[in-house]
């Protein structure tokens, strides 16, 4: 945890994140360079850049930054991390600000909305069995969300289970009990550090 | 050299080519996996989005049981993302006492310890360049590609952001452009090598997915790839499945296969390309592994040509250059 979010004063939206996620992610050194957008393969199509949601984080903009569509447009590839002048965990940033619009409820205003509920459901299946489980969740998701579209799509299922790459059943693992009680654990345990 | 196996779901079935084409090659330079027994899932890029300890106890579980079963202080992963999930909690655990402690909490549930550092996890590129060498896969070279046109792409998780240790540049990375030429083929230049394939935006929104995915087609093409060589199944299913989607969207007429690295070494090995899950791909990949005499069983492939829709007009061809 970064020294300014432990100091007297009320913690700002600022210390929040950055108590929020793992390590320290140095939020606080950004200087406001724009590398992250420049470098980031989806930054076109983002409400605002990181960097501009860095700033808007540190004017504690919270209600901005939560429904923004930035972290879900954020594809994880390290890009921006290992590029930044200061060192900053951007990607990292990125995923506690998706946990934070999950738990405040904000990612329902979004515009990428399908994003989290995507996640949900990767894990419901991850948590069921121990493995994803591709068909299911494919199916699953795109009727959910985009019934018309889960049509269309069926070709591309078709083609995958004639070429063997799709079960149509889940695989679970041995040690199922196990791995739900370690997580039932974890959840009980909260956020780490 | 003996090392933990920890293949990952996609190696389970929709890159079940890549599955058997490691197995393939790695007998022949002496890599001797034990894969982790009953290994679970990585979380992907998706638990860590939802719920953090819990993210880091799954991936926590698999350290557990590599670092009890052990098979070797090494584990091998051939898929980016667990590459990436499995070093960056490894990591993560080493630099923060207090979250290895909270993951071994939650580990001991199961009655299961991790000691962070333990237990070294690798990406099974690493593991063929470094530890086997360039020397040795070049004297197991039977059939060499002479003349297909490679384009390697590394995607992003390998390179960046580099917890399990740097073997390779972030940016402009060259191991995979160097083991392709070791096998005889011919690599070009390909800008875009480490840039994102877009990992799970074709399920968030597929305007910003396809373009992502086009992007890194029209680089190969216009470099003339006869085949994009990948280290990843997640690069394999978006560049390969959507391709099609991608020429429908964009109207273009891209037909460029995405083969594994490790089906090109087999073939360069002499291996068969049915036993190297060659055919399982949806872009044919026959057209382009003809140039180096390979022919696949017609009833192992795939799609036919003609991606873009009949409706779309026809598109302006540039002249082929000259080679």
């Amino acid at each position: 945890m970064a020294a300014s979010a432990t100091t007297a004063r009320a913690p700002t939206f600022l210390d929040e994140v950055i108590a929020r996620t793992p390590g320290d992610p140095h939020l606080e050194r950004c200087i406001q360079c724009g590398t992250c957008g420049g470098s980031c393969p989806s930054g076109a199509d983002m409400e605002h850049t990181p960097r501009g949601l860095f700033a808007l984080i540190t004017a504690g903009m919270k209600d901005q930054v939560l429904r923004s569509n930035t972290p879900w447009y954020c594809v994880s590839c390290y890009y921006c991390t290992v590029r930044c002048p200061q060192k900053i965990h951007i990607t990292d940033v990125m995923y506690t600000l998706k946990r934070m619009a999950i738990d405040e409820g904000y990612y329902t205003e979004s515009t990428a909305r399908e994003a989290p509920e995507f996640s949900k459901t990767f894990i419901d299946f991850v948590e069921s069995n121990g493995r994803s489980f591709e068909l299911g969740l494919a199916t699953v998701h795109h009727l959910r969300h985009r019934p018309l579209n889960a049509v269309s799509m069926a070709p591309m299922a078709i083609g995958m289970l004639r070429r063997g790459r799709m079960d149509l059943t889940p695989t679970r693992i041995k040690g199922i009990k196990q791995l739900q009680a370690i997580l039932q654990r974890a959840k009980e345990l909260g956020g780490a550090a | 050299m003996k090392y933990g196996y920890y293949p990952g779901c996609s190696l389970e079935r929709n890159a079940g080519a890549y599955h058997q084409s490691t197995l393939a090659v790695a007998a022949p330079l002496g890599i001797d996996m034990v894969e982790v027994d009953d290994w679970n899932c990585c979380g992907a890029t998706e638990y860590f989005s939802i719920n953090l300890l819990p993210a880091y106890a799954l991936v926590g579980r698999n350290l557990a049981l590599a670092q009890a079963q052990g098979a070797s202080d090494q584990l091998v992963a051939p898929c980016s993302a667990c590459f990436l999930n499995l070093t960056k909690t490894d990591r993560y655990m080493a630099d923060s006492p207090e979250l290895a402690a909270q993951v071994n909490t939650a580990l001991a549930a199961g009655g299961l310890h991790y000691t962070p550092g333990s237990v070294r996890v690798r990406h099974l590129l690493d593991v063929i360049v470094n530890d086997v060498g360039y020397d040795v896969v070049a004297a197991r070279v039977a059939r060499p590609l002479a003349g297909l046109r490679v384009a390697p792409y590394y995607g992003c998780l390998i390179v960046r952001p580099g917890y399990g240790g740097v073997f390779d540049d972030p940016e402009h990375p060259t191991t995979l452009d160097r083991l392709m030429r070791v096998l005889g083929a011919e690599v070009v230049d390909f800008p875009l090598k480490a840039q994102c394939c877009g990992g799970h935006m074709t399920q968030i929104t597929q305007e910003v997915a396809l373009e992502m995915i086009r992007r890194l087609l029209k680089n190969a093409a216009d470099y003339d790839a006869d085949v994009i060589v990948t280290v990843c199944p997640m690069c394999q299913l978006n560049l390969d499945v959507y391709q099609t989607n991608v020429n429908q969207f964009f109207k273009t007429d891209y037909m460029i296969p995405v083969l594994y690295f490790t089906q090109l070494m087999g073939l360069a090995f002499g291996a068969s390309p049915v036993d190297l899950g060659i055919g399982k791909e949806f872009v044919d990949a026959r057209p382009a592994l003809s140039k180096i005499g390979v022919s696949v069983p017609a009833a192992e492939s795939a799609r036919k040509p003609g991606g873009a829709s009949k409706e779309a007009l026809p598109m302006p061809r540039m002249e082929e250059k000259p080679r």
